[in-house]
C-alpha cells in the first residue's frame, strides 16, 4: 500500500512537459488525422460497399471484414514490418506505419458507421431526387449523404474517443505518443506508478472532453431535425 | 404523351401489374382509382420507371422508357412526382428544396434557379414560406412545396401519387386547389387518388384497377355515377357512404 506521502510529484512535475508537448501532442495528432482522412475514407468504401455492382460491393465488404476481424496490434505490425518494407525498402518511420495501420482501421468502422446512416435516409428521399432528373451520383451528394452525416455525428464522435485511446497501440513501433512517454518516463525512473498513473489522467482528462463535445453536437445537429 | 403496352410488374412471385394498357394523350388529366393492393401506385411508379417493369413497354414523350439505351434522367425531367409523403428534403429550406434540381440537373445559375423557385412558391401560394424548413410547415403546405419542387422542372407530365391522403382532412382543399389550378392550365396529369369531387371536376378521364388489371375506364362522372363493372360498383360502394 502507498501512501500520498511517498509518491514523488517532482518526477511528475519533471516530466509533464514532455507528456503534453511530446506525448499528448503526438497522441492527439494520430488521432485527428487517422479519424480525418478515415471519414473520407470511410465514406468511400460505404459508397462501395453500398453499390449495386457486386465487384465493388465485394470490394466493400472484403475491406471491411478485414479490418475489423483482425486485431489492431497485429495490423500495426503487418503495415510496419511487413506491407510497407516491401512496398518501400529501406526503414520506415514508425510515425507513418502507425498513421496508415490507425486509418485504415478508423476506415473500416467509419464505413459501416456511413453505411448505416445512409440506409437509415427513407428511402422516399432518393425517389423523390431522382424523380427530379438527378443522376444516383447527384442524389447522393445533394440529397442522402447531408442528411446522413448529421445522423451519425454522434457515432463519428465516439469514434474518435475510441481512436485516441486505441492509438495507444503505436507504442509498441516506438511511435511516440503519450501511452510511449509513459513507458519512457517509467524506464528512465525506475517507477511504475507515477507515470502510468499520470498518463491514465491524461487520457481520461482528453476522453471526458471529447464526449462532453460529442454531447454538446448531438444536442445541436438534433435540433431542427423533427420529423413532421 | 404516355403510352402503356401490356405493361407487367412482378415483386418475386407476387404480380402486381398483369397487362395494363394504357394511353393518355397530352392535357389529359386522368385519376386512377382502385382498392389497397390494385397496383395504381406501381403503375405509377412505373411510368418514370421508380420501378422497373417486368414486361411490356412505357413510351413517355416519344422516349421509350424500358429500352436501356434511354436517358431516363433526361426523360424524367420532364416528368414530375408528387408523393403521398411529400419526400421534401429535411435539410434545406423550402426555397433550397425546389431550386436544387434547377441548380444540379438543368445547370441553372443559383441566381437564377432562386428566382425561379421563388416563383413557383408563389403559384402554390407559398412565397412566404420560402426560408421555412419543411419541419416548420403544415402537411398542406409540404405537400404544395412538393408540387412547386416538381414545377420548377416545367415538366410535360405530372403525376401524383395519393397526394393527399397523408394529410389532415383541413389541408386536403388547399392541395386539391393547386391541383385543379394545374389541370385548368392544361398540364397533363396522371393522379392517384379517391378524391371524387376533384375526379369529377377536372378529370378527363378515371381508370378502376384492382388486382393489377384495368376493370373499367370511362368520364369520371359515368365510372362514378354509373359503374359498369360489379368490382366497380363493389369498391365505390365501400368509399361512398
Amino acid at each position: 500500500m502507498i501512501s500520498l506521502g511517498v509518491i514523488r510529484w517532482d518526477i511528475i512535475v519533471d516530466y509533464m512537459p514532455m507528456l503534453l508537448k511530446v506525448g499528448v501532442l503526438t497522441t492527439l495528432k494520430l488521432t485527428v488525422f487517422s479519424v480525418g482522412v478515415g471519414t473520407v475514407l470511410g465514406l468511400f468504401i460505404s459508397l462501395l460497399r453500398l453499390s449495386s455492382w457486386k465487384p465493388f460491393s465485394v470490394i466493400g465488404v472484403v475491406y471491411v471484414d478485414f479490418f475489423r476481424g483482425t486485431p489492431l496490434l497485429v495490423q500495426i505490425f503487418m503495415f510496419h514490418f511487413a506491407i510497407l518494407p516491401a512496398i518501400i525498402p529501406g526503414a520506415f518511420p514508425s510515425i507513418i506505419s502507425g498513421l496508415v495501420a490507425l486509418t485504415l482501421n478508423s476506415a473500416a468502422y467509419i464505413a459501416e458507421i456511413f453505411r448505416a446512416g445512409i440506409q437509415s435516409i427513407d428511402r422516399g428521399q432518393m425517389e423523390a431526387a431522382r424523380s427530379l432528373g438527378m443522376t444516383y451520383p447527384q442524389a447522393m451528394r445533394y440529397v442522402i449523404i447531408p442528411q446522413a452525416f448529421k445522423r451519425v455525428i454522434p457515432a463519428l464522435g465516439n469514434e474518435f474517443i475510441a481512436m485516441l485511446k486505441d492509438s495507444s497501440l503505436v507504442s509498441v513501433i516506438s511511435v511516440q505518443e503519450l501511452a510511449m512517454t509513459g513507458t519512457l518516463m517509467s524506464n528512465r525512473t525506475y517507477r511504475p506508478f507515477e507515470p502510468w498513473i499520470t498518463v491514465a489522467i491524461l487520457y481520461l482528462i482528453m476522453t471526458m472532453i471529447l464526449s462532453r463535445f460529442v454531447a454538446y453536437l448531438e444536442r445541436r445537429f438534433g435540433k431542427g431535425d423533427i420529423r413532421a | 404523351m404516355i403510352y402503356v403496352r401490356n405493361l407487367h410488374k412482378h415483386f418475386g412471385k407476387l404480380k402486381v401489374l398483369r397487362g395494363i394498357d394504357c394511353h393518355i394523350k397530352p392535357k389529359e388529366v386522368v385519376v386512377v382509382i382502385g382498392p389497397s393492393g390494385s397496383g395504381k401506385s406501381t403503375f405509377l411508379r412505373c411510368i418514370n420507371v421508380l420501378e422497373k417493369p417486368t414486361d411490356g413497354e412505357i413510351i413517355v414523350d416519344g422516349f421509350n422508357m424500358t429500352d436501356p439505351r434511354t436517358n431516363i434522367n433526361k426523360v424524367r425531367e420532364e416528368v414530375g412526382m408528387v408523393f403521398q409523403h411529400f419526400n421534401l428534403f429535411p435539410h434545406m429550406t423550402a426555397l433550397e428544396n425546389v431550386a436544387l434540381a434547377l441548380e444540379k440537373v438543368r445547370k441553372m445559375p443559383v441566381a437564377q434557379a432562386e428566382s425561379v423557385a421563388s416563383e413557383m412558391l408563389e403559384k402554390v401560394g407559398l412565397k412566404d414560406k420560402a426560408s421555412n424548413y419543411p419541419a416548420q410547415l403544415s402537411g398542406g403546405q409540404q405537400q404544395r412545396v412538393a408540387i412547386a419542387r416538381a414545377l420548377a422542372m416545367r415538366p410535360k407530365v405530372m403525376l401524383f401519387d395519393e397526394p393527399t391522403s397523408a394529410l389532415d382532412p383541413e389541408m386536403v382543399g388547399e392541395v386539391l386547389a393547386v391541383m385543379k389550378g394545374l389541370a385548368r392550365e392544361g398540364m397533363t396529369m396522371v393522379v392517384v387518388s379517391h378524391e371524387m369531387g376533384f375526379a369529377k371536376e377536372v378529370g378527363d378521364r378515371a381508370i378502376f384497377m384492382d388486382e393489377g388489371i384495368i376493370i373499367e375506364e370511362g368520364k369520371p362522372e359515368d365510372v362514378f355515377g354509373n359503374p359498369q363493372h360489379e368490382r366497380t360498383q363493389s369498391f365505390l360502394s365501400k368509399i361512398l357512404i
